[in-house]
């Protein structure tokens, strides 16, 4: 939020904006551009703003250079790199004042320049291209390098790092590398010999890089999967969780193919709709394998009947839902956190889920472990909710790390000589007085052999419409997800901890949260801030509730979900919860939530920020 | 009460098989079905099938829908998993625990509800995904639980209990099958278990989806003058057009079959179907041909039975095509599966 922190100097701390048109091959070069300044040591994020479509609509890429290292969504552009034509006037009306506007001169537009608080760059971009290069693919291609490198220049991008960069990519093609490698310099050359360069706002090199990557949290989620040991994926191809399972696929064929006989460690079966692949996360996760389904809302709708199953017949189950902007078909491309209240009680009659919120890539590829640990130790259905934002944007992480040590928590899965030492197997006897039953594999032992229905059964596992034999096993699920709250991940805290003001907040919203943390902070208002990694809430969600006077709960949707879910999970009182929202479809920013704590503190003077 | 378990108790003079377990050691919960439900003699066949194979109980998975058919899973093998899923959408989860564990035997036993109606899209993709298993359809034309409703299967102009006439026309799971390159396709009738057995036996060892249409009358809401899944109507209008013998692993074949009529087809594990043509004109082989005079003999109201279509060479089972470890997925050690952190930090450069 450079505005309200350091508005004088811009070094290191603006934001570029890219307009585009879909399928033109934009992405290559916006990333060439991201992953420079990033490996001059200075923080990044990439956002990516496109259209539910293949080809031809508009789309955007945002990259906030934050030498603070803030993850969220700056709500302003310094730099538009406007190369749609079509959207010349709303990308104009974006910049923040002082901005400047990076064009393509070849058509020369006066009406452009009618904006007096704005800089406008005119390079001749398809011009220069056409001169020097053949092809219209090709040209198209290249003029987006070619405005990468104008950037280069008028940013002071370390050359060299861009270099490596296309050698990286282009290696092993000496062609591609020399064409990029001109079409880059004659964006760079033209700003030299015809512009002042470079710009106030511009990048230097740092050190806040070093121990980090850049990558998207679906990417993250499909790599913890592999490390889960999952072998079993299903889906049905949605935005925005495609990618999940892209990755995923890529990894298993990476690691988990046999050198020698080509045999594959892994299934990954493309269902005809979320229904069967939830079906099929069901059967291998029943038959012992750590299966998996990606998805988003409206897979969420479909799968829900299947996960009251799996939640009464008490199946291990795994599904990541990448959220994306409802109801109904929504916006597909569009982030929001709307999925909360249905993934909390999915499905007909009394059902609880276990929900986990990643907020970044990073806690995407942990989750992903734990979501399989506490999904077969509870013998459960577990959800990630992750959201497009974090699902396909790309974070600034630290690197993921792997403890070798790290076992799979398997649950209570009995062996063929347990089985055989028993007097009696019965399936849904709480014998461990912690609410979780044994269960056995199909193949182990006759013995062990039990009958798993959705339909009314006894703890012993027969099917009954007794009353009490039915209540027994109800009863049970129930305790079952108090025991839950002992394996979910805590919460975190930021603050002392004893303010009377507190903010709750879960998943994408930390960087936004973080961000304003500070700029409060600098108007000295301080407030405790909580983000919550799991429900069902443990004991530390309801000690924060209870001992802030003034809650702002903060997400990413119209009615509240959050808030709703804490109203009727915890004791908290209502009256001291004030939601934040943010239902736009883009990726919250920390504006919203300092306005919206400045006002409301301002309004209720007994509501001031101060320790206890 | 499905939980009721029958005695065990065999006397000894029972025959045993070769792991010498009894009949009765294959079968499983009292039915709660009515009583001369043609489901109850598919459940025999299943008990006779499986002790017959000298099948260990804890080798066979028994997965099912929702409806009277699908209750069928907790009659036979008690010595094996079952699961009773969800109206329809059985095949997902046999899918996916075949998925986890292709080593073990998997038979889904559905209805024409179950797989005609709710779930005709997921029986249309297990067939398409080929998964290995056997599939048994209990097809009596009506809705049970809910007191007689017309099913997807029941035929133009058959007769409701209650006096309505059904004028939609019936989805055949047998030329479904066929239409979508099922590579084992078979028609029997609940009444006639000396055909059944052995296609059931057949059916769970074929390498790739098998399916069975099983004409299995309802005794209480679909027997009646003017229904066309009645007994009496079945009886008489059915067709054997292809009888199977099943031949076991290591076994001679015993009969004498007259030469042409007979033709071997070695199933995957090593056992046989012989195929007894009772029709000269049918090629259980030809595809093609098999649709053909299956829609003409429906036509004259012929329902033809026996092993309808087989195709053993079909290499499209879904293991063989994803090239699947012959471990099973869930039996690979967790050191296998997971890369471990120096392959993590190696692939960290990608992301830089």
């Amino acid at each position: 939020m450079p505005s309200l922190i350091a508005e004088a100097n811009r070094i290191n701390d603006f934001v570029v904006k890219f307009a585009n048109v879909n399928g033109t091959g934009s992405a290559s070069a916006n990333s060439l551009i991201m992953k420079a300044i990033f490996r001059m040591g200075v923080p990044v994020t990439g956002k990516n703003y496109f259209p539910s479509n293949i080809q031809g609509l508009p789309t955007w890429y945002e990259i906030r250079v934050t030498r603070e290292g803030y993850a969220a969504r700056a709500s302003h552009v310094d730099i538009m790199v406007a190369m749609n034509a079509e959207t010349y006037a709303k990308d104009i009306r974006e910049l923040r004042s002082g901005g400047y506007l990076i064009y393509d001169s070849t058509w020369p537009r006066s009406a452009l320049l009618q904006r007096g608080d704005i800089t406008v760059i005119a390079v001749p971009l398809a011009k220069l291209v056409n001169e020097n290069f053949d092809g219209v693919r090709n040209r198209i291609l290249l003029k987006n390098i070619a405005y990468a490198g104008v950037l280069a220049a008028l940013l002071d991008v370390d050359l060299t790092v861009i270099s490596a960069l296309l050698s990286e990519s282009y290696g092993k093609k000496p062609k591609l590398l020399d064409s990029n490698t001109r079409a880059l310099r004659l964006g760079y050359d033209y700003v030299k010999e015809n512009l002042t360069s470079p710009l106030p706002l511009r990048v230097e090199h740092m050190e806040k890089t070093r121990g980090h990557i850049m990558i998207d949290g679906n990417t993250a989620a499909g790599l913890g999967c592999v490390y889960a040991g999952a072998t079993v994926g299903a889906w049905y191809p949605i935005t925005p969780s495609t990618s999940l399972m892209d990755a995923f696929k890529g990894f298993c064929e990476r690691y988990r193919v046999d050198a020698e006989t080509g045999e594959r460690n892994f299934a990954v079966l493309q269902a005809e709709d979320e229904l069967a692949a939830v079906g099929m996360v069901l059967g291998a996760s029943w038959n012992g394998a750590r299966a998996f389904t990606p998805t988003s809302g409206p897979g969420i709708s479909l799968m829900n009947e299947f996960i009251g199953l799996g939640y009464y017949a008490e199946v291990p189950c795994v599904i990541f839902d990448v959220q994306r902007v409802g109801p109904s078909t929504g916006m597909p491309t569009r982030t929001q956190q709307g999925d909360i209240l249905i993934c909390a009680y999915a499905s007909h009659g009394d059902t609880r889920h276990v929900l986990l919120f990643p907020a970044n890539p990073e806690e995407c590829f942990y989750m992903a472990v734990q979501a399989f640990d506490l999904a077969e130790r509870l013998q459960t259905p577990v959800f990630v909710l992750s959201d497009l934002d974090i699902g396909m944007n790309d974070w600034m992480c630290p690197d993921l790390k792997w403890d070798d040590a790290y076992q799979p928590d398997r649950g209570k899965v009995l062996s063929k000589q347990e089985i055989d030492g028993l007097e009696k197997f019965y399936r849904y006897l709480d014998r461990d007085d912690d609410a979780i039953p044994y269960r056995t594999l199909p193949g182990t032992s006759a013995k062990g052999a039990y009958f798993t229905r959705g339909s009314g059964h006894n703890q012993y596992g027969g099917y009954t419409e007794d009353s009490a034999e039915y209540q027994v096993v109800l009863d049970r699920l129930k305790r079952k997800f108090t025991t839950a709250t002992k394996y979910v991940p805590k919460p975190v805290l930021i603050g002392k901890g004893n303010n009377s003001v507190g903010i709750v907040s879960i998943g994408s919203c930390d960087g936004a949260i973080r961000e304003a943390l500070d700029v409060l902070m600098l108007q000295k208002i301080e407030v405790d801030y909580l983000r919550i990694k799991a429900f069902p809430f443990n004991t530390d969600v309801e000690a924060f509730l209870k001992s802030h006077a003034t809650i702002f709960v903060v997400e990413q949707n119209r009615d509240a979900q959050l808030k709703a879910l804490l109203t009727l999970e915890t004791a908290v009182e209502k009256s001291k919860l004030f939601s934040i929202l943010s239902y736009s479809g883009l990726p919250i920013s920390a504006h919203p939530i300092v306005d919206e704590i400045r006002a409301k503190l301002a309004e209720a003077p007994r509501l001031t920020a101060v320790p206890r | 009460m499905s939980y009721i378990n029958k005695p065990k108790v065999a006397h000894p003079s029972l025959p045993t098989n070769s792991l010498g377990l009894t009949r009765r050691q294959y079968e499983g919960s009292m039915s709660t079905l009515c009583a001369g439900c043609g489901h109850d003699s598919v459940t025999a066949a299943m008990v006779e099938a499986c002790w017959g194979l000298s099948m260990q109980p804890e080798q066979l998975v028994k997965l099912s829908g929702i409806g009277c058919s699908s209750k069928t899973t907790a009659y036979f093998v008690s010595g094996s998993h079952g699961f009773n899923s969800v109206h329809g959408r059985m095949p997902s989860i046999a899918s996916g625990a075949n998925a986890a564990n292709r080593s073990l035997t998997y038979v889904g036993i559905s209805g024409d509800g179950d797989s005609l109606s709710i779930g005709m899209g997921q029986l249309v993709h297990v067939i398409r995904r080929n998964v290995n298993m056997l599939y048994l359809i209990e097809n009596n034309g009506v809705y049970g639980l809910t007191k007689g409703q017309f099913s997807a299967s029941a035929d133009i102009g058959t007769k409701a209990k209650r006096g309505e006439t059904n004028s939609s026309p019936p989805i055949d799971p047998v030329l479904l099958a066929l239409t979508l390159g099922a590579t084992f396709v078979a028609r029997s009738f609940s009444g006639d278990k000396a055909q059944l057995v052995p296609l059931i036996q057949a059916g769970m060892r074929h390498n790739g989806f098998a399916l069975i249409d099983v004409l299995s009358p309802c005794v209480t809401f679909n027997d009646h003058e003017g229904s066309t899944k009645s007994y009496g109507f079945t009886r008489e209008h059915y067709h054997p057009a292809v009888e199977a013998d099943f031949v076991p692993r290591a076994q001679e074949i015993a009969v004498d079959y007259p030469a042409g009529e007979a033709i071997p087809v070695s199933l995957h594990d090593g056992s046989r179907v012989i195929l007894r043509k009772l029709d000269p004109l049918y090629d259980p082989t030809d595809r093609g041909a098999a649709y053909n005079y299956i829609e003409n003999k429906l036509k004259q109201n012929e329902y033809v039975t026996g092993l309808i279509h087989i195709d053993e060479a079909d290499n499209t089972e879904f293991h063989t095509l994803n090239r699947t470890a012959a471990m099973p997925l869930n039996s690979i050690p967790f050191e296998r599966l997971s890369p471990g952190s120096v392959a993590l930090d190696k692939l960290m450069a990608r992301y830089r």
